[in-house]
């Protein structure tokens, strides 16, 4: 074969012409979402599966919440309080070990499968056998392999009980069964789905088997999650047909669509993008304090870090008021105390401030008095980076030369897990709604060797403290409300005046709300970020 | 091969044709072979030695000590290194890739799925790239100095040092958001999500197939601003190799030759000189395209577009191997195949290289 380039020439002009042509061609149709779709632009690459006993990603939480039950909620108006969910009541016993709930009567799942306490109680066995990462929160009662199905049981159609070890907090036990791993899961359906004694936990993780107000239609990685209102759900019918979530990860683009019609709502918007729709009359934007803590953090193998002036010195060189008027504009408030704001016996003592002098004395003190040098690991996301750089140039006023040390996610987490980092500055999220999801990691190392097996944040800094341990297991066991809310009080002061923690704010949650969109709302955790009540004009 | 040079070829026996086309291919599948398994030996080992912990990935940072280990000791992580490797290269080979645990699926059905994506963008980029960049380059090589010749070297200049991710926005703010001439990020609007089904995976294509012309409309205009982008860093690069090849020609003796001819200037640049320029240009425009075909981490992200670029990316950064391994995979074999396309296209242009 030859080639005519004559012919080939012509070839050229006419694509050419076709190209030119295209661009008027391809006019955008007007942008408008449907009337009965809700959608929304969100950072949702973290989640790796929806399997209720084993998902842990912020997004999977929410898409959780959303399609499967659990026995009570969260109040959303009052995360103190909780409301019954399957469970039309409960009681607890006499000695506070065992918990009995009686279901609601007729509800099915979206199967059309009838739900009943069996189904519960097998959710519970199912989680706790699997021991997937969250499993410790229905474990720390003392659940194992061998005992769960005698410790949480089906005593007929519509009777569950619920056994623990000793005697808990009531409110600690019930807030931990609001958690998605203890949601339950349609036991007839996932069953016929287990391969190998896997529990369905392989086909569960791309598939769907609740009975919450939506269903989870469809998930493809790194792009879209489709919720579908579930046309059995027992209670209240969700008012749109369908949420759509899009995996949009950058703010500004997330902007430009809420701008252009596109999209309802943006949910990754930073201060900067924030501002710039702050003005329009079409947007609103609604946010919500969440369970989570920003800090950055001492590691007590490092001589200079372990002094106690070192530590004090440090919480007065961050310039927190300048962090929250540009940094965390809009996405969260400064914040001194390991338990987030909104949560039982949360503290809003803010003692300090950027105060270089006092810092110097301090650092003189410690005979530091000409400053030292130290790293600090950050990860390449922002705020983070950027409060590491405002830290940077506080510090060095007081001498003090931080040298930052970027990467990802994963390797900068590594690297505090296996505690060979000097300071850490990172997030930390509550992992269930009660105060002692925070106080168990922040002011609790049983074991302060490395090989311990332990990975609390205060065996990451290594940071040795068992009176302080001793105490935070003593609050779980109170079962005083008021007793037990004095004891946090107790800890978060000491916490905050001891501990190797720079606590610096809590983050707000943020979502851009186009007109027309009605009742959305943030809960104060993710997995209480309810759509399903969601309607538009 | 028929054409004017075929007489020159030497004239084999059948049955020594045959057995040399057979041991070409067997050279051909060993050559695949090793440079696959030594692309895969490299980015196994490098992606065991990144400081980061691929447990980490599975179980997330709350999992109890027991449970990350079970995770570590299922995955075969408390294996020899070596050990770990022969495992995986036994299971490719059975093609099996394995799963990838951030996306708990196949990570071949996960190719399935973001590859088409990358295709579409990086053949339209191409295309465009080919069809504004080759002719702008003849004519900046013929009127060198010239307005086209200055135009070529800022497009080429811009091409090189503007970061991709802030045009990309300021292309976005213009056309998308400003304008409204185009759709804005992701690969269709939502309202088709449940009346347009792919085929392939090239949604280009797909709307044609099923001849559903809103679908396909739609589809165009979510294409054109990333594939213009990676258009035009693909013009900016394959514009000056051209210009630069055409140069070379133009100065060889046949060109004097043609032209002392009385050849008309046109047929001497576009069928002789453009001819010879050809065969190195395949290989760059070849080479351009796979590199395009890698997927374009920014303009993927920039767009939310669920390519190949932003898969690898996401699994490198939380060392989940399979997938990074799978991917890799995929571009090794992209390369060899496109390597191999350029020779072949050789062959067409350059008749030289038939004889052999």
């Amino acid at each position: 074969m030859t080639i005519d380039w004559g012919q080939l020439r012509r070839l050229q002009a006419c694509l050419v012409i076709a190209a030119t042509l295209s661009v008027p061609f391809a006019g955008r149709a007007l942008a408008a979402t449907p009337p009965d779709t809700l959608v929304q632009a969100w950072a949702i690459d973290d989640i790796i599966g929806l399997d209720p006993a084993e998902a842990f990603e912020i997004s999977a939480a929410e898409m959780l919440g959303n399609s499967y039950d659990r026995l009570v909620r969260l109040d959303i108006d009052d995360p103190s309080q909780l409301v019954n969910d399957l469970a039309e009541e409960w009681e607890v016993s006499a000695d506070g070990r065992t918990f009995t709930f009686t279901l609601r009567e007729g509800m099915t799942f979206a199967s059309g499968n009838p739900i009943t306490a069996d189904d519960v109680a097998w959710s519970i066995q199912r989680a706790v056998k699997l021991d997937k990462s969250p499993a410790f929160i229905l474990t720390q009662f003392g659940l194992t392999p061998e005992n769960v199905e005698s410790r949480a049981r089906a005593t007929d159609a519509r009777t569950f009980v619920f056994e623990t070890d000793q005697a808990y907090a009531p409110s600690f036990v019930l807030n931990c069964l609001t958690a998605n791993v203890a949601a339950v899961v349609d036991r007839q359906l996932v069953e016929a789905e287990a391969r190998d004694g896997d529990f369905g936990n392989g086909w569960l993780r791309t598939h769907y088997a609740g009975s919450g107000p939506m269903t989870i239609r469809d998930w493809r990685p790194n792009e879209i999650l489709v919720l579908e209102r579930n046309e059995r759900y027992h209670g209240e019918q969700a008012k749109l047909t369908r949420v759509i979530y899009r995996n949009v990860r950058e703010s500004a683009t997330q902007r430009l669509m809420l701008q252009s019609g596109d999209i309802d709502v943006a949910r990754n918007l930073q201060p900067n993008d924030l501002d710039q729709i702050a003005n329009l009359d079409t947007v609103r934007v609604i946010s919500a304090p969440k369970g989570t803590i920003y800090y950055f953090s001492l590691n007590q193998k490092n001589p200079e870090l372990a002094k106690p002036q070192v530590r004090e010195a440090f919480k007065y060189l961050v310039d927190y008021d300048g962090i929250q008027a540009s940094l965390i504009k809009g996405i969260g408030e400064i914040h001194q105390n390991f338990l987030p704001k909104g949560m039982l016996g949360a503290s809003d003592e803010s003692p300090y401030h950027l105060d270089v002098d006092k810092a110097k004395s301090l650092l003189a003190e410690a005979g530091l008095g000409d400053g030292f040098s130290i790293t600090m690991d950050v990860r390449n996301t922002q705020p983070v980076t950027g409060i590491a750089e405002s830290v940077q140039q506080t510090m060095a006023e007081a001498g003090v030369r931080l040298e930052i040390i970027p990467g990802d996610g994963a390797q900068t987490l590594t690297k505090y897990r296996a505690r060979s980092h000097d300071m850490y500055i990172g997030q930390w999220g509550v992992d269930y709604w009660d105060p002692n999801t925070n106080a168990d990691t922040f002011a609790s190392n049983p074991d302060n060797a490395d090989d311990s097996g332990v990975s609390t944040l205060a065996w990451r800094n290594a940071w040795d403290i068992p009176e302080l341990t001793e105490e935070s297991r003593a609050a779980v066991l109170e079962s005083d409300t008021a007793a037990r809310v004095a004891l946090y009080d107790d800890l978060q002061r000491k916490v905050r005046e001891q501990s190797p923690y720079v606590i610096l704010f809590q983050q707000t949650e943020v979502a851009a709300v186009a007109d027309g969109v009605q009742g959305y709302r943030l809960g104060p955790s993710f997995d209480t970020n309810y759509v399903y009540n969601v309607s538009k004009e | 091969m028929a054409g004017p040079n075929a007489v020159l070829q030497p004239a084999l026996s059948r049955p020594r044709r045959a057995r040399g086309r057979l041991f070409a291919l067997v050279r051909f599948v060993v050559m695949l072979a090793t440079t696959l398994l030594g692309l895969l030996a490299m980015t196994f080992f490098i992606g065991r030695v990144i400081p980061v912990d691929p447990v980490l990935a599975v179980v997330g940072d709350r999992a109890s000590a027991q449970v990350v280990e079970r995770t570590r000791i299922e995955m075969g992580l408390d294996r020899p290194l070596i050990e770990q490797f022969g495992i995986y290269v036994a299971r490719v080979a059975q093609g099996e890739l394995g799963q990838s645990v951030l996306t708990s699926r196949p990570v071949l059905d996960d190719i399935f799925r973001v590859f088409p994506a990358t295709l579409e963008l990086a053949t339209y980029g191409t295309l465009i790239g080919v069809l504004f960049g080759v002719p702008l380059g003849v004519m900046a090589a013929v009127r060198r100095g010239g307005l086209i010749d200055q135009l070529v070297r800022v497009v080429g200049l811009l091409g090189y040092s503007i970061p991709i991710f802030w045009l990309g926005l300021l292309a976005l703010l213009l056309f998308y958001a400003k304008l409204g001439w185009v759709s804005g990020p992701g690969r269709i609007d939502v309202v088709f999500e449940y009346t347009f089904t792919p085929l392939t995976g090239i949604y280009s294509l797909d709307a044609l197939l099923r001849g559903d012309w809103s679908a396909f409309a739609n589809i165009v205009s979510h294409l054109a601003l990333p594939s213009a982008l990676l258009g035009y860093f693909s013009l900016a690069y394959i514009s000056r190799m051209t210009r630069s090849f055409m140069l070379h020609e133009l100065s060889q003796e046949y060109i004097v030759a043609a032209r002392a001819k009385g050849l008309p200037e046109r047929t001497i640049i576009w069928r002789h000189a453009l001819r010879n320029a050809a065969v190195p240009l395949v290989t760059v425009i070849a080479l351009s395209y796979a590199g395009l075909l890698e997927g374009s981490v920014l303009t993927e992200t920039v767009f939310s577009w669920p390519g190949l670029g932003l898969y690898i990316t996401n699994a490198l950064a939380n060392a989940d191997m399979n997938a990074v391994l799978g991917g890799t995979v995929v571009i090794g074999a992209i390369f060899i195949g496109l390597n191999l396309l350029s020779d072949l296209l050789y062959r067409t242009l350059d008749p030289r290289t038939r004889r052999r």
